[in-house]
Parts: C-alpha cells; structure tokens; sequence
C-alpha cells in the first residue's frame, strides 16, 4: 500500500487510509473543525492522488472505524456481495472513476458493482470526482422502489410534502396538505416532523394525514418523523404506518446519540413489513447529513464524506423506499457557505445512488448559512440533472416548525416543467383525474387549495 | 394562580418603571426610521411597506372554490399557503417578502450588539476566543471559551461569589438582545429583589455561545447564572430570544443540567412576563440547588 507521493518535488507522506481519506475531500469547514482536513491546497492533490492508486482491497481491508469496533462496519462489510468484490477488488479507485464515468458503462453495470462496494470504496471515487462527474455517474443509476407508489422510475421527479406546523394543529398540517397536492406534490410521501414526539401525537398526526388521503385516494404514503420507537409504538397500537422514519449516522456511537442501534431498526422493519398498512416492499425512510458524526463526537477522526457514505451502506441493509440528505441544515461549523452546501449535495446524492438506495435531498439552508434561496435552487437544477429521485416540497420553502428554507411546492413545478419531468405515474393519474394537471402540464385548478373540500 | 398574580405585579411594576424612565432617559426604540434624501423632481408618494402586511389574512388566490375555507385554513397555520403563482413561479410580492423575512434573519446574525447597547445597561463587555463573527460562526468550540483579556476585565471589573451571575450574549441573533433585553432586564431584576435573591456585575458576551457561562461560572463562583442568548432566526422572527440557567456554573457541566426557557418575543412569551418568570425559576433552582434535568419548575 503506497501512501506517499510528490507534488512539485515536494514529497507528501500520509500516515494511514484514514487520513488520506480525510485529506483527500473538497474544503468543507467541519472538517477544519475537525482539525483533520488538508492543510494546503497542494496537500489536499497530493492525497488525491495517493487516494487514486489505492486498489479498493486495501479500502475494504481498512474502514475507517473497526470492524470489532463498531457495527455499522459490520453491517457494510457484511453485505458485500463477494463474487462481485473478487471481479474488481484490484481495481484502483482511479479505474474505478473512469469505469463509471465510461460511456459503454451502464446503469446495469454499475448496479452490479454497486453490490461490491463498502462505503469506504463509495466515499473514495466521489472525491476523486468534479461536480459534473458526480452528474454524470449519478444519472447513468435508476433506482427504483415501491411502497404505495413507485419511486425513481426514468423521466420522474418526486417530492415529500412536508406539511409541518409550529403546533402540530391537525387543521394547520392539512391546510398546507392541500396547497401541495394543488401542486402536484406528496408522491415521494407526506412526511410530517412533529413538534410532540409522544406516542398520542403520533398516532393523531398519523390518522389526520391517513383519513385525508384515504378520503381524497391520494396514491401515495404517509408519515411522521418521530423517534422510530415511537413509530413502532403507534404501530402497534394499530395506527396507520405506512413508512418507518429514522435519522441515521456512520458509526454505532454516533447511532447510540440518536438513540437507535441495528436491534432496534431490524425489529422496527420486521414489525413494519409485517403491521404496516403498506404495499411495500420497501417501508423504510432515512434522513442522514454530512457532519452529524462529528457533531456527537462520534467520527472516529474520519472525515464527513466518508462518514455520510457509511450511512448510506447502513440504509441499504433495510431495502428503503426513501433516503435523503439534508445537506444545509446542519450550519456553518460544517459546511461554510452554498459552494460547500453545493457540493456535499451532488456528493451525498452520487454516493447514495452508487450504493443503491433511492436518493432523494432536502436542497436546504439555515439563516446562519452564507447561502440563500438562489443557492439551493442551483443545487436542484444540479441535482434533478443528476436523476435526484424526490425534494421537499414546503409552502414557499419556508418550514415554519423547524425554521429552516427548503424547495418550495413552486420550484417543484417548475423543475419538471423546466427538465420536462413528470410525477410518479400513479400520482400523476391522480392529479389528471383531480383535474389538477393535463399532459404533464399544471391547470387553472393548481393553487387552489379549496379543490380539497366537499 | 399565585405565581401567575406575582409575574402580573412584577410586570405592572417594571413598566410603570421603564414609563417613568422613558420621560428622562429615553433609550431610544430600536427601529429608528431612516429617512433618506429623495431627489428633487422625483414623485412625493411613498410606496407601502409589504412587511406591514398580515401574511395569514392575506389570499392571493384569484378565485377559489371556498374562499371562506380558505380564510379559515389560513389562520390555522403561519405557513405561506394561499400565495398562488406566475406559471409555476410565486407572485412578485410574495417573493419579494420572502427575501424580506430572509435578509431580517440574515442580519440579526450578521450584526453586532451596539456598543450604546452595552453602555446603556451597564453591562461589563467580554468577548469570546472568537476573534470575528466569520470565526464565531464556524468555530463553536471557541464560542464557548472566554479571550485571555476577558477573563482578566473579568476579574477587575466583576463581583465574585454572587447568588446569580447575569450574562447576555449576542449568540446567533443580535436583534433578539437588543429587542428584548430592555423589557427583560429590569423585570428579572425586579423580581429578583422581589424574591430578595442577590445579583453580580451583569456582563455581555460578544461572539458567545451557551457554555461560555461555565467559563465565567469558573471564574466568578456565582451560585447560579442565567445566559440570555439570542436564538438562530427564522424567517417569522429574528427576534427570539433564550434564557438558559444553571445551577454551580462550572466547567465540564453536561448541557443537560441546564434549564432552557425559549421562544421569549413579542409574538411568544412577551419578554417583560418572561423576565418575571425567570425571577421565580432562578428563586427555585437557588433553593432546590439544581438545575436541567434535575430540577423540574
């Protein structure tokens, strides 16, 4: 394993995986923070290229947390297909990049190798890549799930309308719910964050939502972004569960911070498949973000990339319907200013997607962000060229709960309107019967939330 | 009821006060009309100020179906609902409001507490480790320590061994310090003599975050302190302000022995009640010497 190179003569030596690993990523200030990233710009090549001549061998055989260590490296390395592995394991990440990248090289093919991938190997290749290569590889990867509706199919654009409310006012919540589907927006799912996580408001936020799209038929799912064993809670007390909803992170400690660990997610997605009221069969929604590891201490001085990749190998173990990233929420400290929020989106989005899961983002900021309204539309139009599956769709992308800005039920629109994609196919059949869109087109009735009353 | 009927007092005390103030002192309003020089020739009118309208009994929807229902959805939730569109685009006005609310938030983080600020309440100044708002923003590690010079004006300037350190930090929003703290203050002092607890030198932290308050409880050995911290914006206020307190400020103490009372503005908890309220809240955490998850109000 050769962990030294030159730069201009100059000779840079690195002292394990980990820290070319950490090095080798685009600036990111939790990094800095960190104490872990590059300390030049030249620094910061000369690990890429040291990153570039490792064979995905010697990345499979040092994961950033150990193994005994640590069970989300257990799970990641568990479910390695090997015959896959032994075809490409001498490749060098460097080939790797240039496989996926390669203009014979397919969708099918890279879901194949997609199954000999850690995360550690997933994390490497995209900081190998530029923007536009973590485009390109992402939109050649379709991937596709089902639970009431069909997720990730070609020429799609889906959404979460996320209908929160500062009170969690049952009123409040479908008063929104209704602008939205006006919009042709809630076919990824209709996701609400509570502001009471308690058992009995989640169950009465569940049947709120569920009584009105059972109502209206509305193909689509709901759910509420409570503590997953809350979740399972109001599940077994008979509420309505179509998906189950967690943040997750990239090591067992970090987990451990959100209160989860793998016996608690296999016995919420046993239940799940086995109560729920879902078609399936993929029922599970994970929300995941550059940073959270280091913000519980639990980054094992590895870097955020590589981190964010790891949770993406722990939600491919549960067959998700929906995962995202919400690249801007977590603040400055983490990632600086809209390049860096930028930039981490295409990464997380390529990422999830070369690890098989149907990656959605929440393309958001906070108001202590150097980053404005303008900047998270760039990173959807980015995003929705790179085959993104689902944004959040929130009235006039501004979250009255969680206070924070996100894409708008309008940007929605006009992404497909502007990339010519369309809603979910059941969905969309909906919305035309609704009278709410024709030929992939929104109609005078769209903005009118009052369509929903009888 | 007879807590509620303490907090009423305290503040019917603390206006009066701050009326009978105002005819000498006059701490002027924060928002001061800035009048600009228009040149001569151009039109006398002035256009409305679109912050000034209600959002939530504003519909913009052309002709709904139920424009009644409608008006009823609207005033279940602060949720920009009803804004209807250009194609798929929003109306002008609402998204010039939008940008609005936004560059509201986006200074409240950006700006400083005034130095006239500090002056006017008397408050001995500190700074954080952080050097500027840029390092502030990205380095909450620093945010949480106190500069070297700091902790020496510290000790010249302040009390040690106070019941209650009383400490404002301009955090993530300096507008909800400057909004709030003049109502606040004077009510929280009230009642605290009320309640006949003893305060220290109240001094503001500028770049400072929640645990900077264990490094001046190392420092000062108070028995309790209240951080007055302004909280990150959102776009339907940058005004919201926090109170976190602790019992025996000290260095390494888990966030979770803190008692946290949020959301303090004209539109959550007003901030005259809040200052009554913390009165008492301070008075009980003394007495039950705890504070956080130990301790329950």
């Amino acid at each position: 394993m050769i962990l030294k190179t030159r730069l201009f003569g100059q000779t840079y030596c690195f002292k394990n995986v980990k820290e070319v690993l950490a090095k080798a990523n685009e600036i990111k200030s939790g990094d800095m923070l960190a104490g872990i990233s590059a300390e030049t710009a030249q620094e910061r090549i000369a690990a890429k290229h040291v990153l570039s001549q490792l064979t995905l061998e010697e990345l499979r055989l040092n994961p950033v947390v150990p193994l005994e260590e640590d069970e989300v490296s257990r799970i990641i390395d568990g479910d390695i297909n090997e015959a896959i592995y032994q075809d490409i394991k001498n490749w060098s990440v460097a080939e790797l990049r240039e496989f996926i990248l390669r203009t014979e090289t397919t969708g099918a093919d890279l879901s194949r190798i997609s199954r000999g991938l850690s995360s550690e190997m997933v994390a490497a290749v995209a900081k190998l890549m530029s923007n536009l290569d973590l485009i390109l590889g992402a939109s050649k990867i379709r991937i596709t799930a089902h639970c009431n509706t069909t997720i990730g199919v070609s020429g799609t654009l889906a959404s979460r309308l996320q209908p929160n409310h500062p009170t969690d006012s049952t009123e409040g919540i479908l008063a929104s719910l209704r602008e939205g589907l006006t919009y042709g927006i809630g076919d990824a799912v209709i996701g609400l964050n509570p502001v009471d996580d308690s058992l009995d408001a989640t169950v009465r936020n569940l049947s709120g939502m569920y009584n009105f799209i059972t109502e209206w038929k509305v193909p689509t799912q709901v759910c509420v972004l409570a503590h997953i064993t809350t979740q399972v809670k109001a599940l077994r007390k008979g509420a309505p569960v179509h998906c189950l909803f967690q943040s997750i992170a990239g090591s067992e400690k970090s987990n451990e911070a959100f209160g989860i660990n793998k016996e608690i997610l296999d016995e919420a997605y046993e239940l799940g498949l086995k109560e729920g009221r879902a078609t399936g069969p993929n029922i599970m929604y994970f929300e995941t973000g550059q940073g959270s590891e280091l913000s519980s201490d639990g980054h094992y001085e590895a870097d955020q990339v590589t981190m964010e990749a790891r949770c993406y190998g722990l939600a491919r173990h549960y067959k998700p319907f929906l995962v995202n990233t919400v690249v801007g929420f977590i603040g400055p400290e983490y990632l600086y200013d809209s390049r860096q929020v930028i930039r981490a989106g295409l990464e997380d989005h390529f990422m999830g997607k070369l690890t098989g899961i149907p990656m959605g983002c929440d393309s958001c900021y906070t108001n202590h962000m150097k980053a404005d309204q303008n900047d998270i539309e760039n990173l959807a139009v980015l995003l929705s060229n790179a085959g993104c599956t689902y944004f959040m769709g929130v009235p006039m992308g501004d979250d009255v709960m969680l206070n924070y800005q996100c894409t708008s039920f309008h940007d929605v629109a006009a992404l497909r309107e502007v990339l010519r994609l369309r809603p979910l196919p059941e969905f969309e059949a909906w919305l035309e019967e609704q009278g709410i869109m024709r030929n992939g087109k929104l109609t005078s009735s769209a903005g009118d939330a009052t369509i929903f009353t009888r | 009821m007879a807590l509620e009927d303490n907090i009423k007092l305290i503040v019917e005390q603390v206006l009066n006060q701050i009326n009978e103030k105002n005819k000498e002192l006059v701490p002027a309003p924060v928002q001061q009309e800035k009048k600009t020089a228009c040149p001569a020739g151009t039109d006398e009118t002035i256009l409305d100020d679109i912050t000034q309208v209600d959002l939530q009994k504003y519909l913009q929807v052309p002709n709904p179906v139920n424009g009644d229902f409608y008006r009823e959805m609207k005033k279940a939730t602060p949720a920009r609902i009803g804004v209807w569109r250009a194609g798929t685009r929003p109306l002008t006005d609402t998204l010039l409001r939008f940008r609005a609310d936004h560059a509201t938030a986006q200074d409240a983080v950006l700006n400083d507490v005034s130095e006239e600020f500090i002056q006017d309440f008397d408050l001995v100044k500190l700074q954080s480790a952080c050097r500027d708002k840029d390092e502030f923003l990205t380095r909450p590690d620093l945010g949480r320590k106190l500069s070297p010079e700091s902790v020496e004006t510290l000790g010249k300037m302040a009390k040690a061994g106070a019941e209650l350190q009383i400490i404002i930090a301009d955090g993530l929003s300096s507008t909800a310090v400057e909004t709030n703290v003049p109502d606040l203050l004077p009510a929280l002092l009230q009642g605290l003599s009320n309640v006949g607890v003893s305060v220290g030198t109240p001094v503001f932290v500028k770049y400072g975050r929640v645990a900077v308050m264990d490094c001046i409880g190392e420092e000062l050995k108070p028995q309790a302190a209240i951080m007055l911290i302004g909280e990150r914006p959102g776009l339907g206020t940058a005004e919201s302000l926090s109170a976190y307190l602790a019992y025996n400020p000290r260095a390494g103490m888990l966030e979770s022995e803190r008692t946290v009372v949020s959301n303090i503005h004209k539109g959550g908890t007003p901030p005259s009640e809040a200052g009554a309220h913390l009165s008492s809240v301070v008075k009980a955490i003394l007495e039950r010497k705890a504070s956080g998850v130990n301790f329950s109000f």
